[in-house]
């Protein structure tokens, strides 16, 4: 698969990626999506997850925040709240980060202000996990 | 006429102090200016991009509702208030602070109820004993990032919904150069589709949505507005460092005035306590001339 597929992520903090890639994968919220060369304009939400695109045959792999994908024939523009590279070295931190939001959910009622918080914090922690498995 | 020397050499001693650390202080504010000034330009991108996108939406989507597009008669009004958490810095708290009075005595001639978010100590402090504050963050301004904007958005927006208000409207001191900040005050909720005219050059193309352009639009729009406070904060930011930046300058070059002018009094002090000396001994000498 050739390369040719222009990849822009945006995040509020700087421009994270500009780069010619083969395929893209991203989390929509109705589901995971593929993206290729030549795809029909399309502009899809993002929810929190998984985002890999593969370059010279490799995946790298991301965990990107909510947002937005803009996809026109030529070019992917994702616009996420952040982003952040996924590498095999983070399954230990992502394991423990992971522990920890059990731990402060398991302490927590549901009426707690803050339970939600540390519910999806826990949603994260597990998503970036599974994200760390299959690099 | 020594004590007098002993003063004024103590005076400008203690004024060089000030003009130090009043140098020191604009130094540092000129070194945070270019540190807040990057990261507004590496917000612009995004920013850009999703103004175009909710413009491109907000225009052709009219029909849609949305709990956060409804127009209600407007009886209560929030404002997020945005001042620096430090003083000395001009004139820049002081403009949003009057700025705000005057947005609430207008809606209160008209009836409105407002209550306030304050972001930064000043406005806090200001507004305290007079106004309804719901909400407040302090010294949280010194290193930020996109979180606290979503924070803010996530107190105000709840109770919007839940038609605890009727209008959301943000205050901030708007970043022209360094020496101008101009408060402004616009409309955060309802969010509003017209006037959006920053539409993305590619709105022509026409799109597959998914979700639907309705819940496409219920998503962008709490993004579209962690981004105007988020826009917000960076200006204010960048604003207080400018502004302090401007009046440590000022501040300064008046102490290097009064320091010239205590040397100018000191110098002729001490030439005066000469001279009179000098007097002295010619009159003794004189005085035993005269009686040998």
């Amino acid at each position: 698969m050739a390369d040719e597929l222009m990849l822009e992520i945006v995040t509020p903090e700087k421009l994270a990626f500009s780069d010619i890639v083969g395929e893209v994968t991203l989390s929509g919220s109705e589901g995971e999506f593929g993206v290729l060369i030549g795809h029909a304009p399309f502009l899809s939400s993002v929810k929190f997850g998984e985002l890999n695109y593969t370059k010279d045959n490799k995946k790298t792999y991301y965990v990107a925040g909510e947002g937005y994908a803009e996809i026109t024939n030529l070019k992917a523009t994702v616009l996420v709240e952040s982003i952040e590279k996924v590498e095999s070295t983070l399954k230990e931190e992502a394991q423990k980060s992971k522990e920890s939001a059990e731990a402060k959910l398991a302490g927590m009622n549901k009426e707690d202000a803050d339970y939600e918080k540390a519910k999806s914090a826990l949603d994260k922690a597990n998503t970036r996990l599974k994200v760390v498995e299959k690099v | 006429m020594g004590a007098s020397l002993k003063e004024i050499k103590r005076q400008s001693v203690a004024v060089d102090k000030t003009r130090q650390i009043t140098r020191a202080m604009n130094m540092v504010a000129a070194s945070k200016l270019k540190s807040a000034q990057l990261k507004m330009e590496k917000f612009r991108p995004y920013a850009d991009k999703l103004m175009g996108v909710f413009g491109s939406l907000a225009g052709r989507a009219e029909s849609i509702t949305s709990p956060l597009l409804a127009v209600r008669e407007p009886r209560k009004v929030r404002v997020i208030m945005m001042t620096s958490d430090r003083g000395l810095c001009g004139g820049f708290n002081t403009n949003i602070i009057k700025a705000v009075t005057n947005f609430i005595k207008e809606k209160n001639a008209e009836g409105q109820e407002v209550s306030l978010i304050a972001v930064g100590k000043k406005g806090r402090d200001s507004f305290r004993k007079k106004e309804s504050i719901v909400s407040e963050h302090i010294e949280k301004l010194g290193s930020f990032d996109m979180s606290l904007a979503a924070e803010i958005a996530g107190e105000a927006v709840p109770p919007f919904v839940a038609e605890e208000y009727d209008e959301l409207y943000l205050c901030y001191n708007e970043f022209r150069n360094i020496a101008s900040q101009k408060p402004v005050i616009i409309r955060l909720l309802p969010a509003s589709t017209v006037g959006s005219e920053e539409a993305s050059p590619e709105s022509s193309i026409e799109y597959i949505y998914e979700p639907s352009e309705e819940q496409l639009l219920a998503h962008i729009i709490p993004m579209y507005l962690r981004v105007l406070i988020y826009r917000g904060l960076l200006e204010t930011s960048a604003g207080e460092h400018g502004s302090r930046m401007v009046a440590m300058d000022n501040a300064t070059s008046n102490c290097e005035e009064m320091i010239q002018s205590l040397t100018q009094q000191f110098n002729r002090a001490r030439q005066a306590a000469i001279t009179a000396e000098l007097m002295d001994i010619v009159g003794g000498t004189e005085a035993l001339a005269a009686g040998k």
